[in-house]
């Protein structure tokens, strides 16, 4: 058996984020009960063994986001999954992680408030859940393709950044069979952090070097850190000054915030002469994509912009793939949350339409082109 | 002359945060002289410790530490433990981290038998905070959230530790430091979870407002004078029991610990895949 399983080719979307996971060199998972994110667990159990890695059910969602911190800071590359209700409670560990700069991958399949049915409405809560200063990366995959390969990618950012990486999944594709192409390893670039190369006493674990990311030891080492959620110094030490604060919360922010658009994953498609484009993520690209083609076929000029992350913003994609149109559909799986943060990087120029359906399904390609034929 | 244990503080640094009179102190001293006696490998040491007074105690030793998330400290020396097993993890904790707030992972750490030696400060008050009752107040004692009297039971969390499956488990307080230095020497050379109850002095709050006691020797004296080995214990009724502080170790067992249940199956796991 290889340890990729490289001649699967139909795949579960819970299960492809596993074995993303496991190619990314994922070796320790924790997780809590939850649906619809059981299947991650389940395969997590039977996999972790066999490649030398190891799983635990923890107690509780704080149990889960938790170990994978104390695995990570032992050096290994760690996740956790759950779905909405338990997202929530690993906001307080998300906070940690931000603070004291652990790499760890959290995957959320979102569901509904109280059950199981699809939905997009964590999009904020991916951003914001978390208290205090800083910018989060989350991937927003949208078929179980992506979810392969945006959970590898999501371990080589929380790698090269030192922070949560969040894999925005939904009980759409988490939960959908696909075909499914997984790479052989020598076709993936694995990233992993750096680690320091100074004598233990001048090693400073929170000095960001050029990208701002700090080199990063392991437990077992000579470095001996500190790692603390209350301000610290670049040596670690917990401190206080408002200028020491000013500058910590500065920096982690920034080491993403400025490396927005080379982070920036996406698809733009006939989006050079579109009067109308289409912004969406996750599964309501599925629709889009399908409704684009049929408006092209009739002579309207539609263009699509499909993310695969929405945070940090990709604002140079949203207004490089905008430059002629006049109007600007954002459909989503929930209220309309996203389309705020589309109108706001867009600004007064164009005219962004919110186009919400939050029953549990996505928009039918119909649905969308109707859209699409009334802003033409 | 330089103290020698001060070796094992970070930096070398001191006076800590503590109040003065504070049993964090205490402890912190017992913990060096166990490391110092058992001559552990500080390299390969991991501290980690919520938030609270007495989790503060990991930030002042010279080895790797988590400073961590209030009540956390277990599931982090859970997936640390795990992820590097010859790693040996002490955690500091208080009596509001593990047995209030962490309580669920205190729980299960146990149950799991995790090769960890958790040392709970019991001050009977969330000192840090400013004095608010705990899960450990004594009854009708006053706080600043209890302020007619605490309503509530104390809870003894050996008794739930042993109970969920700690291998090794003891109280002692600040008022016994031969006893406490060994039975941290103990617990840190026990395989499998082992819990040691520190009970100590809160001179500044839990001693001036709740005991009415502020110096901090008076506040030691007060512990050892309420102090019953758990053989006189067995022979005391639950009202001669009311205030008392039971001392001893209660459980010293060996038995298969996570780690021992994990490398099993992982052998097997092993052949399976040849």
């Amino acid at each position: 058996m290889t340890q990729t399983y490289a001649n699967l080719r139909f795949m579960l979307g819970n299960h492809a984020i596993v074995e993303g996971a496991i190619a990314a060199g994922c070796r320790f998972y924790a997780g809590y009960p939850i649906t619809p994110a059981n299947e991650i667990s389940e395969r997590m159990a039977q996999r972790m063994p066999e490649v030398g890695g190891r799983f635990i059910q923890m107690e509780d969602e704080l149990g889960s986001i938790y170990s994978v911190c104390g695995a990570s800071l032992a050096g290994k590359k760690a996740m956790t999954a759950t779905a909405s209700a338990g997202y929530n409670y690993m906001q307080e560990g998300i906070e940690y992680a931000v603070a004291a700069e652990i790499p760890i991958v959290i995957v959320d399949v979102m569901r509904q408030r109280g059950e199981n049915f699809p939905t997009q409405s964590d999009v904020m809560q991916a951003r914001y859940g978390a208290a205090g200063d800083h910018e989060m990366i989350v991937l927003t995959p949208s078929s179980v393709q992506e979810l392969f390969d945006l959970t590898f990618e999501a371990f080589n950012l929380a790698e090269r950044f030192r922070n949560p990486v969040i894999v925005l999944s939904e009980a759409t594709i988490s939960l959908m069979r696909e075909g499914i192409r997984i790479p052989q390893p020598n076709e993936l670039r694995v990233v992993s952090r750096k680690k320091p190369t100074v004598p233990p006493a001048e090693f400073m674990p929170f000095r960001g070097e050029e990208d701002l990311v700090p080199r990063m030891s392991e437990f077992g080492d000579e470095y001996k850190v500190l790692y603390t959620h209350n301000p610290h110094d670049e040596w670690g030490r917990i401190a206080w000054t408002p200028k020491l604060y000013e500058d910590l919360y500065d920096r982690i922010t920034r080491k993403i915030a400025d490396k927005a658009d080379e982070i920036a994953m996406y698809d733009a498609q006939m989006t050079d002469d579109a009067d109308i484009v289409v912004v969406a993520y996750g599964s309501e690209t599925r629709g889009c994509t399908e409704a684009v083609r049929m408006a092209r076929s009739s002579g309207i000029r539609t263009g699509m912009l499909k993310l695969k992350n929405i945070w940090p913003v990709p604002a140079k994609a949203m207004l490089d793939s905008t430059r002629k149109a006049k109007t600007v559909l954002v459909p989503e799986m929930n209220t309309g949350r996203y389309f705020h943060v589309v109108r706001e990087v867009l600004g007064g120029n164009v005219n962004t339409v919110s186009v919400p359906k939050n029953q549990g399904r996505i928009h039918s390609p119909e649905e969308i082109l109707e859209e699409i034929k009334r802003a033409s | 002359m330089e103290n020698p244990n001060l070796k094992y503080i970070r930096g070398k640094r001191l006076p800590t945060m503590f109040c003065p009179g504070c049993g964090c102190g205490q402890i912190l001293n017992a913990l060096l002289y166990a490391i110092d006696e058992l001559k552990l490998d500080t390299n390969k040491m991991v501290a980690i410790g919520g938030v609270g007074c007495s989790s503060r105690i990991p930030a002042y030793l010279d080895m790797y530490a988590i400073h961590g998330i209030h009540g956390r400290n277990l599931a982090y020396a859970t997936g640390v433990k795990l992820a590097k097993p010859e790693l040996k993890v002490v955690v500091l904790t208080g009596d509001g981290d593990c047995g209030a707030i962490g309580g669920n992972h205190l729980i299960h750490a146990a149950r799991r038998n995790l090769d960890v030696t958790v040392i709970m400060d019991n001050n009977g008050t969330y000192a840090m905070t400013g004095g608010q009752m705990g899960p450990t107040t004594e009854t009708g004692r006053y706080s600043t959230t209890s302020p007619r009297g605490n309503l509530e039971k104390p809870f003894d969390i050996c008794k739930l530790v042993e109970t969920a499956g700690g291998t090794y488990v003891a109280r002692w307080t600040t008022a016994h430091p031969v006893a406490l230095i060994r039975a941290i020497k103990e617990g840190l050379s026990h395989r499998g979870f082992s819990f040691i109850e520190v009970v100590a002095q809160c001179p500044t709050i839990y001693g001036r407002y709740s005991l009415g006691i502020s110096d901090p020797v008076g506040t030691i004296e007060y512990l050892r004078n309420n102090s019953v080995t758990k053989e006189q214990a067995s022979k005391m009724t639950t009202e001669q029991l009311v205030g008392k502080i039971v001392v001893g170790k209660f459980v010293d067992k060996q038995l298969s610990t996570l780690e021992d249940a994990y490398r099993e199956m992982e052998v097997k796991v092993a052949a399976e895949m040849r």
